[in-house]
């Protein structure tokens, strides 16, 4: 039986939502539009659609090059981000141990923290252990800046899991290492991939961390970044578009994942 | 209920990691702070006290923090002035709200340099809205104070927080129990009355905790000041990057670090007391 | 206990509920002043799903009437209505004669105590129960004065000072009351609010909560699905099931009389016997007895309790009979035996516990304990009419 809304609307908010919508959508909606404007970047209106600059983006080298350092870099931050967040979101809701408490909030500090802290300690670190800078480093920066996010989907996940379950598959005569391989994992199985999927496309976005750890390789942000520094060219609306459209699909799988596992989504943060 | 060994797998790995790559190079950013660099350009591991010294000496340090400051709590504002009407608008009006909350949070996962390139091509005196505004004969010449200003920071930075100041607030509204609004309603306080005294009260945990992050990821940016910021619109994480680029000063720069992360350290736990206060669960 | 110290201050009207002669299925107050609350023809029906169908109801001034039924009866929906959080469909809602239900909740002089107490967590007790009092802008000595009297009134004033989330659900639940009484409202309406209670809490409010109406004398509109509940504590029981009144009386005459073969079931047990009604005489099976109704097929319900051991005498104009014990459940001071008669008939019969029960038995009840009552018809939920 549905309810009906018992708070009558105040007329200006459905407009400020609007606005509001408008104004996070806006430079994305630019940015595509004049990924097909022949006369570059800026003037108005927009005029000689063209394909020019997706034509030219696929000729770069230096970018596609930057592309496939990227999802080298990500696929190793989610696999380090996996492999310590899901332990430490089991840990965290499970078992009680000294400096339990400083322990989450050191996990879920590079969240919150600007990515120049994360990044210049890290910096600190390799250059104190000697450590030259590389593809690597950045995978080392991004698995830990990213092993929150991992942590926080599989607790939340955790919380929802049914405890009984796991108390048959005891009680039934499975130990405690089949029971998290048979029972908890499997379980866990959407959370997993929602937080890897989001791993993955942070990943392939990040910055701030990376800004600082990088070595002669590019990742595809710090390509991009390079260039800017040098001058706009409308290349780099083609190829933000084309990310535009992966992230978008990425977050709408995540999305759907989760809120298929539950029936109603909770906020991420 | 759970064996040692499985307790050991599961907080050893992760305490490790933690230990080495956020705990050591946090111990090893506040050693960088005492040390200080030879004219050779080579850092030289003896301890000082200069570099904080320094700090507070030099003007252009407390300057530049002042007018982040400053940027960050404008974006902080903004932010909130925009996330806090959405969200209530979607946890109690909105009839699609699943779709309409996904339409807030995916411009907060494509890529912030994407984001912060677009605004640099829409201000710029050649950009789409100069020109849109000549178009329409609004102006005449370009509008000098978009790009290239505190003006262009605080614009980007509001657009990439505000879903960061909207996640939490909204969260907190939808935990809300519907019937606390009824029975406001039912006891004669009007929508506006029940909005002031109910709904609002019990949503400042969300409120905090949105402003917190609008405000400290604003403080340490440096990507939307270099790119939009220009001269007069550089922030105290920018000093931060030439002091380990250029400036070739990495204690120093250790040093201005060190304090930033003690202010949002500090920060995160004012806004964690704050909002345990006004929490009523 | 609350104490029934006799605070006059809350009275609104001191009314005497009459009793009505009888069964009715319109819910036409019994008393001869105006009625507080008037019903007509409400319907509601959320998209196609027809939840309420053509009710009218009157409650009148000072009476305790409860809306009793199952689950997907309607009759949370139609206390919503009459408290403003849900709209008609079609029909209206009066209150001393004027249109109740175009008014926003804010402003109906109607309060709520809710299901699951609403409470305010982040008001202290005493901010609780006064905020109808601050938004109604009562000045602030006033306000104290006629919290602390209500605090007083259901025995909670030395939690003034808690937060809801620190004080049991029992405990809440008086609050919740407090906080809808200090307006003296024309109207209360509470939605089970009982139901989160343990058995023995649950007893004791029932009958706490019938003193307070009499002595505060505000009308009550009670929402429940226990029907125990409702016969303790009502003037009038308004049954309804599946979004239509089934029947409208005090407990006694819905107990006694019952409308129809639902209402026979649903409050306390019966035997419920079909048959013919011929030349003034009702035949059920092997059963048979003279009836002063017309002719046609008959439906009869005959309460367990109404049929007794015959003795060895005769019986007069008593329906006699002979059956078999088939099961006795043992329920203290009386005993529920299923007994068969002669044709396959099976009926219930409670009496008085026995040591030991022959086989068989010989047993009689009189005519006027055979109630007719209407066929129910089957009826499909989500129907629209």
């Amino acid at each position: 039986m549905s309810r009906e809304r018992t708070v009558p609307t105040t007329r200006w908010l459905p407009w400020h939502a609007i606005v509001v919508f408008g104004f996070l959508y806006l430079p994305i909606v630019t940015l595509i539009v004049y990924s097909f404007n022949g006369s570059g970047v800026g003037g108005f209106p927009p005029r000689d659609l063209t394909l020019n600059w997706y034509r030219l983006l696929f000729a770069d080298e230096a970018i596609w090059t930057s592309v496939l350092n990227s999802l080298l870099v990500a696929f190793a931050a989610m696999a380090i981000s996996l492999a310590f967040g899901i332990p430490a979101a089991l840990a965290l809701d499970r078992a009680n141990f000294p400096g339990k408490a400083l322990f989450r909030r050191l996990v879920l500090l590079p969240l919150i923290l600007p990515g120049i802290i994360t990044g210049l300690s890290l910096l600190m670190l390799f250059r104190e252990a000697d450590v030259k800078l590389s593809l690597l480093t950045i995978v080392l920066g991004h698995g830990t800046a990213l092993i929150s996010v991992a942590t926080t989907e599989v607790f939340a996940g955790l919380q929802k899991l049914d405890r009984a379950q796991e108390e048959a598959s005891l009680d039934l005569g499975a130990n405690y290492w089949q029971t998290f391989w048979r029972v908890t994992l499997p379980n866990l199985r959407l959370s997993i991939i929602g937080a890897a999927l989001l791993i993955f496309t942070l990943s392939m976005d990040e910055i701030a961390v990376s800004f600082f750890l990088i070595g002669r390789d590019n990742t595809l942000p710090l390509e991009i970044w390079g260039r800017l520094r040098r001058g706009i060219t409308p290349e780099i609306n083609a190829i933000s578009s084309i990310i535009f459209i992966f992230s978008l699909a990425a977050i709408v799988t995540w999305y759907r994942l989760r809120s298929g596992a539950e029936g109603k989504a909770d906020p991420v943060l | 209920m759970f064996s040692r060994a499985y307790r050991a797998a599961i907080t050893v790995p992760p305490l490790l990691w933690v230990a080495v790559f956020l705990l050591l190079p946090y111990a090893i950013l506040f050693c960088y702070s005492f040390w200080s660099v030879s004219p050779a350009q080579e850092i030289v591991h003896s301890w000082t006290l200069d570099n904080y010294r320094q700090l507070l000496r030099v003007n252009v340090y407390w300057q530049t923090l002042f007018r982040s400051t400053w940027i960050a709590a404008r974006v902080m504002m903004f932010s909130l002035f925009l996330g806090y009407p959405l969200a209530y608008f979607l946890s109690f009006h909105a009839k699609r709200k699943e779709l309409l909350y996904q339409l807030v949070i995916i411009p907060l996962w494509v890529s912030y340099l994407v984001r912060a390139y677009a605004w640099k091509t829409i201000l710029g005196s050649d950009g789409v809205l100069n020109t849109l505004l000549q178009y329409v004969h609004l102006t005449r010449h370009p509008l000098d104070f978009l790009l290239y200003s505190p003006f262009a920071v605080v614009l980007t930075l509001t657009h990439i927080y505000t879903p960061f100041a909207f996640l939490p607030i909204y969260a907190a509204l939808e935990h809300i129990p519907r019937n606390l609004v009824e029975a406001s309603h039912d006891l004669g306080a009007s929508p506006f009355q029940t909005f002031w005294r109910v709904i609002f009260p019990l949503s400042i945990p969300g409120v905090l905790a949105g402003a917190t992050f609008a405000f400290v990821l604003s403080l340490g940016d440096f990507l939307a000041p270099l790119l939009l910021g220009g001269p007069s619109g550089i922030m105290i994480s920018n000093i931060v990057v030439s002091l380990f680029g250029a400036a070739y000063n990495w204690p120093l720069g250790a040093a201005i670090s060190f304090c930033m992360l003690a202010l949002v350290l500090g920060l995160l736990f004012l806004s964690e007391s704050l909002e345990k206060k006004w929490s009523f669960r | 206990m609350w104490p029934l110290a006799g605070r006059r201050r809350y009275k609104m009207h001191k009314n005497n509920v009459g009793t009505i002669s009888e069964p009715a299925t319109t819910g036409a107050a019994p008393s001869s002043t105006a009625p507080l609350l008037e019903i007509r023809n409400l319907a509601k029906a959320f998209g196609k799903t027809a939840v309420l169908r053509d009710i009218s109801l009157q409650v009148a001034e000072g009476e305790f009437l409860t809306i009793l039924g199952e689950s997907g009866s309607g009759k949370t929906t139609l206390l919503r209505m009459i408290a403003g959080f849900e709209s008609a469909s079609s029909g209206e809602i009066l209150m001393g004669g004027e249109r109740l239900d175009n008014l926003p909740p804010y402003r109906r002089r109607v309060n709520t105590v809710f299901q699951h107490y609403a409470l305010f967590p982040h008001l202290t007790v005493a901010e609780n129960v006064g905020y109808g009092l601050k938004i109604a802008r009562v000045p602030k000595q006033e306000v104290a004065t006629r919290v602390e009297q209500a605090l007083d009134m259901v025995k909670m004033a030395a939690y003034a000072a808690s937060k809801p989330a620190k004080i049991s659900g029992g405990q809440q639940q008086r609050i919740a009351l407090a906080r809808a009484l200090v307006n003296r409202p024309r109207l209360l309406l509470l939605d089970e609010p009982l139901s989160a209670l343990d058995a023995n809490l649950r007893r004791q409010m029932q009958l706490e909560l019938k003193s307070l109406q009499r002595e505060v004398g505000i009308s009550f509109v009670f929402v429940t699905h226990d029907q125990e509940e409702a016969m303790v504590m009502s003037d009038r029981i308004a049954l309804l099931r599946m979004g239509e009144l089934e029947q409208v009386a005090s407990p006694r005459e819905i107990y006694n009389r019952p409308a129809t073969a639902y209402t026979a079931q649903f409050i306390g047990h019966t035997n419920l016997l079909s048959g013919e009604v011929k030349d003034g005489v009702a035949r059920c099976q092997s059963l048979s007895w003279r009836t002063g109704l017309r002719d046609g097929p008959g439906l009869f319900s005959l309460r367990p309790e109404n049929i007794s051991l015959a003795p060895s005498t005769g019986s007069g104009s008593k329906v006699r009979f002979r059956g078999t014990i088939l099961r006795q459940a043992f329920h203290g001071a009386t005993e529920l035996l299923q007994v068969q008669c002669a044709d396959g008939l099976v009926l219930s019969i409670r009496t008085a516990s026995q040591e030991n029960w022959n086989g068989d038995v010989e047993l009689e009840f009189s005519p006027a304990d055979a109630v007719p009552v209407r066929a129910s018809e089957i009826r499909q939920p989500h129907e629209r009419t």
